[in-house]
């Protein structure tokens, strides 16, 4: 396999993981600022919305005051937003396209129809009310992906590499959002626990669309110890940070087993793993949460480069 | 086999299924019946099923200057093109009698130009070319053969008067459109099928594998490792160089996964470097290699053509196959297989006036309505004059760039293109087209039993190019 077309792989893969996870934090948004007077207003939540989104910075360059239109517009159909729904769905698809015969006919069609479908939808069409359902199909369609993939893709480097550029990525994403409001999680805040904090610690698991799962789980209203250990601890969890890097590793592994290469990636994804594994929530709170976010990020973001030296992707 | 026409008289057309006296060729003879029992709402909804399982796949063509549309569908038409077994094994003997004298040709005009020591071609069109490269005199590549993989655009002007109207030897695209075209049809239509016997063209993929399998570099030993060199995404036929990779077998590279290292072509994977011995490349030749041609190509690998020449590689189609597809040189084809073959032509060249001519340029400037011009070496029916469809203002304004440059052209009678039935909105009616059989000369001639039928979906329209509006059937050749 060409060290580009296993990149391409990757970064197709990332970019759906990336479409959907946006689409979640939308909707998370959309939510909040529907409920009028929480927190510190609206404009303060589409910002922290959008710096979990990773790109608050290239907004204010744009638009300088943040307010609920663009901040939706920006995240969903700009192009000069690399990350916007629209821009990861092109991405996506020109990686696909690029390494077409890497793809099962299922998976492209996947890919393509998105495209399409997509590209006759103007932003126009979602004002009043429609958005929750644009952000549903984008989930969709990332499902839609996600399933001709598992269900038709050979399990061979091609598989791992696309494993790989989701799971990167989700792990990321998870990271990042609770970066943005770690604030509220800590422990000393808990003793403060108004109404206002709660409605946050239920943003942070919607936007991972983790709130009813965290009661099959807990069994207990949202206490902001269990929603940090549910997101960065819990295996079980899909969208946790050690279910992300178990499954880097495992996918790295299966690589290493096949090409005999890639021994870097998988070293620093299993040191990443083993940390979260063995991690538990007195340790991390101790040594300060977002520190702890903080490393994670960097260090996933290594093992993403790792992988792509190791396998020539250049 | 001449066109017997006075200017200005309203062309007869052929037509390939009815005859004028209102009964069906034979070989249409099912096809006629079919039709004739045919619901008009069917095709409506089979021509939308076709239409979206072209777009599902991606089967799309780029159309450059056109933003809005920089990916669109080519229109399929339903019914099928029929060519009879007899009129096939014509076309046959007269391609590949065709194939083999250019290939000689290009062999000669690299080497010793006996051709023009005989006098039979003047030594200035070959000398003055741009499409002649220095680069290539004296190298013999494998077999000797330089364009291996070719697309022979054939016209129909009556029952027995075929034409030869170009022969593509660089990269000639088009030959997915006939597998898929075929796989729809397939899908689209099954009893049809049962009740013909239709030559496969499935086995195209293989024979295009073998061939270029048949032309690695002499030192190769084992199977030669074989590359498709793609331009990338962008490009508008890249959907063609996935789907022949991918038909294949083999990896569809970009020239920024190859790498020239120690005497040999390398392509970068994710277990370190592995060697390629053949490239059947889709890059035009003078961005194949920067340090040997246009040094601002991102598209090439830099070496190839060194590496090339020294025999450690194999390019197909070779670089510098342009000199003999030139529209200048078209002219003289017909020279070029006696000259070579000792034999006279089995398919006609199409008339052809050359404007660098004082004479020819006086009688094109004079016939202009009526005459088809084309730039020398332009394609895919861009900056091409149809005289007969044009406006006075047109025709005025084209005759001011002809006489600017005259030798950029060359003339044709305006040919009138057989017809074929056509589903339009108006019902099924004839529309022109034209033919374009695939090619692949390696150990041997291979040529697929079909091609891909083009046809100007325009009422009247005589311009069948893709980039023009035109749409493509599927082929069908017939068995005895």
């Amino acid at each position: 396999m060409l060290g580009r077309t296993a990149a391409s792989l990757f970064w197709m893969s990332r970019y759906i993981e990336r479409a959907e996870n946006i689409a979640r934090l939308t909707e998370a948004g959309y939510r909040i600022s529907l409920t009028p007077d929480v927190g510190q207003g609206h404009r303060e939540d589409w910002k922290s919305t959008l710096i979990a989104a990773g790109n608050f910075d290239g907004f204010v360059r744009k638009h300088g005051e943040v307010s609920a239109e663009k901040a939706q517009h920006w995240l969903l159909f700009d192009r000069d937003n690399s990350s916007s729904v629209r821009c990861c769905l092109e991405t996506a698809r020109n990686n696909g396209r690029a390494v077409r015969t890497a793809l099962t006919r299922e998976m492209w069609e996947a890919l393509n129809s998105t495209w399409i479908e997509f590209s006759a939808i103007k932003p126009a069409d979602l004002a009043s009310g429609r958005l929750p359902e644009f952000l549903d199909w984008v989930r969709m369609r990332s499902n839609l992906f996600r399933g001709s993939l598992l269900g038709t893709l050979l399990r061979d480097e091609g598989y791992h590499f696309s494993q790989l550029g989701a799971f990167i990525e989700r792990g990321d994403n998870t990271a990042r959002i609770l970066d943005v409001k770690y604030y509220v999680l800590l422990p000393s805040n808990a003793s403060v626990g108004g109404e206002v904090d709660a409605y946050q610690w239920e943003t942070i698991l919607r936007s991972v669309s983790a709130h009813r799962s965290y009661r099959h789980v807990y069994k207990d209203r949202y206490r902001p110890w269990n929603v940090a250990e549910f997101l960065i601890l819990r295996q079980e969890m899909p969208r946790s940070l050690r279910f992300s890097v178990g499954w880097v590793e495992r996918s790295l592994e299966g690589l290493h087993a096949l090409t005999g290469g890639g021994a870097t990636a998988f070293a620093e994804a299993r040191a990443l793993h083993d940390v979260l594994r063995d991690g538990d929530m007195d340790a991390i709170f101790q040594s300060g949460l977002h520190e702890f976010l903080t490393d994670f990020l960097a260090k996933n973001n290594a093992v993403s480069g790792s992988i792509a030296g190791d396998y020539n992707f250049n | 086999m001449t066109m017997k026409r006075s200017a200005g008289a309203k062309p007869v057309f052929f037509d390939e299924m009815v005859l004028p006296d209102g009964t069906n060729r034979t070989p249409y003879a099912v096809v006629a019946e079919w039709l004739s029992g045919c619901p008009r709402g069917l095709m409506r909804k089979k021509q939308d099923e076709a239409a979206s399982i072209f777009r599902r796949l991606g089967i799309t063509f780029a159309v450059y200057g056109r933003e809005e549309a920089n990916e669109r569908l080519i229109p399929f038409d339903l019914i099928p093109r029929v060519i009879s077994a007899s009129e096939w094994r014509f076309l046959e003997r007269g391609i590949e009698q065709r194939v083999r004298a250019l290939n000689a040709f290009l062999h000669d005009i690299y080497h010793r130009q006996e051709i023009i020591r005989a006098g039979r071609i003047p030594a200035a069109l070959i000398n003055d070319n741009e499409a002649f490269l220095p680069e290539m005199v004296g190298f013999d590549p494998p077999r000797n053969v330089y364009s291996h993989i070719i697309g022979t655009d054939i016209v129909r002007t009556g029952e027995n008067s075929f034409f030869v109207l170009e022969d593509n030897l660089r990269t000639p695209s088009g030959v997915s459109y006939m597998l898929e075209n075929r796989e729809a049809m397939m899908h689209l239509f099954p009893d049809l099928f049962s009740k013909h016997r239709v030559r496969p063209v499935e086995r195209y993929p293989e024979m295009l594998r073998r061939t270029l399998e048949s032309v690695a570099p002499a030192g190769c030993d084992g199977d030669p490792t074989i590359a498709v060199l793609t331009p990338g995404i962008f490009n508008s036929a890249y959907f063609e160089h996935a789907f022949l990779a991918d038909q294949m077998g083999v990896e569809l590279v970009q020239g920024s996964d190859l790498f020239v290292e120690n005497g040999a072509l390398y392509m970068r994977t994710i277990r370190g470097k592995e060697r390629v011995d053949v490239v059947y490349r889709r890059v035009d030749d003078a961005f194949l290699d920067p340090l040997a041609f246009d040094p601002t190509s991102m598209l090439g690998v830099p070496g190839l053509f060194d590496l090339y020449r020294a025999g450690r590689v194999t390019i197909v189609n070779a670089p510098g196959t342009g000199i003999a597809d030139d529209k200048a040189i078209y002219a003289y084809v017909p020279e070029i297989i006696e000259f070579y073959t000792g034999e006279k032509p089995i398919l006609d060249n199409v008339p052809t006036w050359r404007c660098g001519e004082p004479e020819s340029l006086a009688y094109v400037l004079d016939r202009l309505p009526e005459l088809v011009v084309k730039e020398v070496h332009g394609s895919g029916g861009y900056g091409m004059l149809v005289g007969p469809a044009a406006t006075k203002k047109e025709i005025a304004e084209f005759a001011k760039r002809l006489k600017a440059r005259p030798s950029n052209y060359i003339a044709q009678p305006t040919l009138a293109l057989s017809t074929c039935p056509s589903v339009t909105a108006a019902g099924f009616a004839p529309r022109h087209v034209d033919l374009r059989p695939f090619v692949l000369v390696g150990d041997r001639v291979r040529i697929t039993p079909g091609g891909l039928t083009r046809v100007a979906l325009k009422k009247g329209s005589l311009v069948v190019n893709s980039s023009q509006g035109g749409g493509t059937k599927d082929t069908w050749v017939l068995e005895d």
